[in-house]
């Protein structure tokens, strides 16, 4: 009887030690990062704003993996090894897909692919300085669509923040200018007063955003820390 | 032994002689009705009716105080419902709806009304039980084209013939317009087959097909005009966007709708109280011959938590007066308080502070609400009125002389005073406190649809007051709004001066007073807390433009349409103490923006149509997408 109970906890014991074994999937393992480009340089846009989807064929039922993009422009997503399909949902970003709206993604391990897109505008030489408690940013704005899809810029705003979170939303000062007030593209000058920060802080930072005519997302440039 | 095998035998017999009985297995079901038993009984036919009536989709209703602190109308005063005012974004599935089980349910309950088993009934009878099946699923199809656009029009109850293909049971999404166009055209055709009663609130009646119908043309005839101005928000097969060019056409229909109605003097404006702001809360409480309600959901008292008894004065009876432990959850928000306007036709948002900075003082804190629309006072419970016939107690403390504030955190704390010795209250026994639930933080209570009857604010008893889903006045101004955009505005400013003047307006609007801006107010301030807004800011395509996820102050033109209002404002009573000083003792107010509220309210052009989950995609492929998404 001693024998038996003892092996009877042994058979217990194994089976729970075996089951750590089955009810466990791999994790997936394979990091897909990146750049959201045009012609090599990034495109700036707001955070949570702007994702691709990742579609992987072959299963009865299919789900898309979301790919959020960064402030700067660049992702990344965990998965598993696998073909998949990367696809822009209509009237994502302040741009459009070159080529395809499909792209074909083969990962087998970590890969780093930037995804090349043409945008409406983009910010050039975007200057920032600071004088008597104030912000004032330069920049320009270069169209680059041209053809029959080509857009206005509805508006530019200079935000600046506390944090490194710089957008319409997180913003403790913002300017705005109407995009039928822009004398010259090429040189959009524009300024806010820092309101005062509690706690002090002597530093802000400031980026300026394009918003284009009839798309729900702006195109923006880098972060900058501002010194005060 | 030879016996033994003898009797079995027999009892084998015996059992074979039982089941010879071709009836033995066939009986009569005693827990269930089978379709002859109910459809040969009038009654019975009601009781089925009734719970497809029980279960018409709503969004904002009294069945959910929260969903009024979803954008900027309310303020949540509940612990577990601050997040509506923390968060930016809506998802994309909110608002969703793909009701399939209960179109199938209605379907079928057309289908056997129609057919030979309700052939017993009296003509009349039957057509009318056909006539409130089609218009359950008119409505059902409005509820959801309303939030997903274009949806499969399913008007039959689809059977599965077990084929192991179900393909054939999958449907396309219809064109935006031919759903507006199936409901309104359904409506036309049962209109003759309802009842004509004004005494018949909770059935489909001839006056609430005509409501619905200038409700439902108005919706498709705006989409269609504003529409225009969010080109993204479509899709190429029609699913969602109407063709700018069918917009008059809707807002013909609307307006002949609404003209039939008012003008059949069937239903007519509530006037029965002389204090009108009074009588503007009883239009909703009145159960007794009211004139302008066409169709609500009736309740019962009931102790019960299954939806038959209405929660809306449980949830949010002022603190002070609470019949229970609990109430003040819906505060509404300066946002919408300041859009009433003066009795003059003037606006005016409230003035805390003199030019100088100095501050305004009031005898009483109802003086700061003084000339203003009645309609503010029957949809508000303000500081320094009466609910119940009991005085409100809401102010946030003592300001004193030297910029400090005394006040507490619990509801009526008594501190000391500074240069006195005995404790005083210091805080109202309805708050406001920041951040403590049930106070009002906003300042304000809601006064609409709250019954004013002892007992009504105990769990055990509740409310038995209807909710209020079709009533005339939301007819007068569908009317005003396309009269004003068929290019007749002096017929809108008479719609409109009609509501207005039951309001206590002496000066009426005249035609060059009418723009675009005044209708989407006069909806905002006469409709509030009726579940319009989120519907309105959609069809007029706003939505994007007044929630736009930035954090912006408080508008201080109330007027227009356009505004930005993303955050929830309050406006808080203070006593002013300095002993000594003509001051002592009378009000102020300051302006606040209740702690809790941190997020800015942000609609995606995707929210416009809500999203349409994978599942639902991968059952049936030939579902689209909705736009931006």
């Amino acid at each position: 009887m001693k024998k038996l109970k003892f092996i009877f906890t042994l058979l217990v014991a194994t089976a729970i030690f075996a089951s750590c074994d089955w009810d466990n999937y791999d994790e997936p393992e394979s990091f897909l990062k990146g750049t959201i480009v045009y012609n090599g340089e990034p495109i700036n846009v707001s955070y949570n704003d702007v994702n691709f989807q990742l579609w992987e064929p072959g299963w009865e039922l299919s789900y898309p993996i979301n790919v959020v993009i960064d402030q700067d422009g660049t992702y990344s997503a965990l998965l598993f090894n696998g073909s998949y399909k990367l696809v822009f949902p209509d009237g994502q970003g302040p741009f459009r897909t070159v080529g395809a709206d499909t792209l074909d993604v083969n990962l087998n391990g970590d890969q780093n692919m930037d995804i090349e897109v043409e945008p409406y505008y983009m910010i050039r030489n975007a200057q920032f300085s600071t004088s008597g408690g104030n912000v004032t940013a330069t920049f320009q704005a270069e169209k680059i669509i041209t053809d029959a899809d080509a857009r206005d810029i509805e508006r530019v705003n200079l935000y600046i923040n506390k944090s490194q979170f710089v957008d319409f939303r997180t913003n403790i000062a913002s300017t705005e200018i109407g995009g039928g007030d822009i004398a010259d593209a090429n040189s959009i000058s524009m300024s806010v007063a820092v309101p005062e920060i509690t706690p002090t802080q002597n530093y802000v930072y400031a980026r300026v955003g394009l918003k284009v005519a009839g798309r729900e997302d702006m195109i923006f440039s880098s972060v900058q820390r501002i010194d005060l | 032994m030879k016996n033994k095998i003898l009797y079995i035998l027999i009892i084998l017999l015996a059992f074979n002689w039982g089941c010879n009985d071709e009836n033995f297995l066939d009986r009569e079901p005693t827990d269930i009705l089978l379709d002859d038993q109910v459809w040969g009984d009038q009654a019975l036919i009601l009781s089925v009716v009734s719970d497809l009536y029980f279960r018409i989709p709503e969004y904002q209703s009294a069945q959910g105080w929260w969903n009024f602190a979803d954008f900027d109308e309310a303020f949540a005063s509940n612990f577990g419902d601050y997040w509506r005012h923390k968060n930016n974004d809506w998802g994309y599935g909110e608002w969703s709806l793909w009701n399939y089980d209960y179109i199938r349910e209605i379907n079928l309950f057309i289908q056997k009304a129609e057919s030979d088993l309700t052939d017993e009934l009296d003509p009349a009878v039957k057509a009318r039980f056909i006539a409130e099946g089609r218009f359950l699923r008119a409505n059902a199809y409005f509820e959801l084209v309303k939030r997903m656009g274009g949806v499969p029009l399913i008007l039959e109850p689809m059977e599965y013939d077990f084929s192991g293909d179900a393909s054939y049971l999958q449907h396309p999404r219809a064109k935006e317009a031919e759903v507006y166009d199936f409901v309104l055209s359904e409506l036309d055709a049962i209109k003759g087959d309802l009842p004509n009663d004004v005494n018949i609130k909770s059935r489909a009646t001839q006056g609430l097909a005509l409501a619905m119908k200038a409700r439902v043309a108005i919706y498709a005839a705006s989409i269609a005009k504003y529409g225009a101005t969010t080109p993204n928000v479509s899709l190429p097969g029609g699913e969602v966007g109407i063709d700018a060019g069918l917009a008059n056409g809707y807002y013909n229909q609307a307006l002949t709708a609404a003209k039939e109605l008012i003008n059949s003097g069937t239903y007519s404006l509530y006037n029965k109280k002389e204090d009108l702001s009074e009588n503007f809360a009883n239009i909703f409480i009145d159960k007794a011959n009211n004139p302008e309600v066409i169709f609500v959901r009736d309740y019962v008292q009931s102790e019960r938590n299954d939806g038959r008894a209405n929660n809306w004065t449980l949830w949010n009876q002022p603190w002070s007066g609470a019949e229970d432990l609990e109430g003040g959850r819906t505060n509404p928000s300066l946002n919408l308080v300041q859009s009433f306007e003066m009795l003059d036709n003037s606006f005016a948002t409230f003035q805390t502070t003199t030019e100088e900075g100095d501050y305004i003082f009031f005898d009483d804190p109802i003086d700061m609400f003084a000339g203003r629309d009645a309609r503010l006072a029957g949809t508000v419970i303000l500081p320094g009125s009466k609910f119940k016939g009991k005085d409100l107690d809401i102010w946030a403390g003592y300001q004193l002389a030297d910029g400090s504030i005394v006040t507490g955190d619990e509801f009526g704390q008594r501190k000391v005073l500074p240069g006195s010795e005995t404790p005083v209250q210091v805080v109202g026994f309805d708050g406001p406190i920041d951040g403590r639930e049930f106070s009002a933080q906003s300042g304000f209570y809601v006064r609409k649809h709250m019954d004013v009857n002892t007992g009504s604010g105990q769990r055990g008893l509740k409310s038995d007051r209807w909710w209020v889903r079709y009533r005339l006045a939301e007819t007068y101004l569908i009317a005003a709004e396309a009269a004003f955009e068929l290019g007749n505005a002096g017929d809108a400013a008479g719609y409109m001066n009609t509501v207005r003047s039951r309001a206590g307006f002496t000066t009426d609007l005249t035609a060059d007073d009418i723009t675009f801006d005044r209708i989407v107010h006069e909806r905002r301030v006469e409709l509030a807390f009726e579940g319009h807004q989120l519907w309105d800011m959609k069809r007029w395509r706003l939505a994007h433009i007044v929630f736009n996820g930035e954090q912006a102050d408080l508008t201080d033109q109330p007027w227009k349409a356009d505004e930005v209002s993303t955050r929830v404002f309050g406006l808080w009573p203070y006593k002013y103490h300095e002993p000594g000083s003509a001051n002592d003792g009378k009000w102020i107010y300051k302006q606040v923006l209740p702690g809790q509220v941190t997020g800015a309210d942000r609609f995606r052009l995707g929210n416009y149509y809500s999203f349409i989950n994978d599942d639902i995609r991968n059952n049936n492929p030939q579902i689209v997408k909705n736009p931006n998404q």
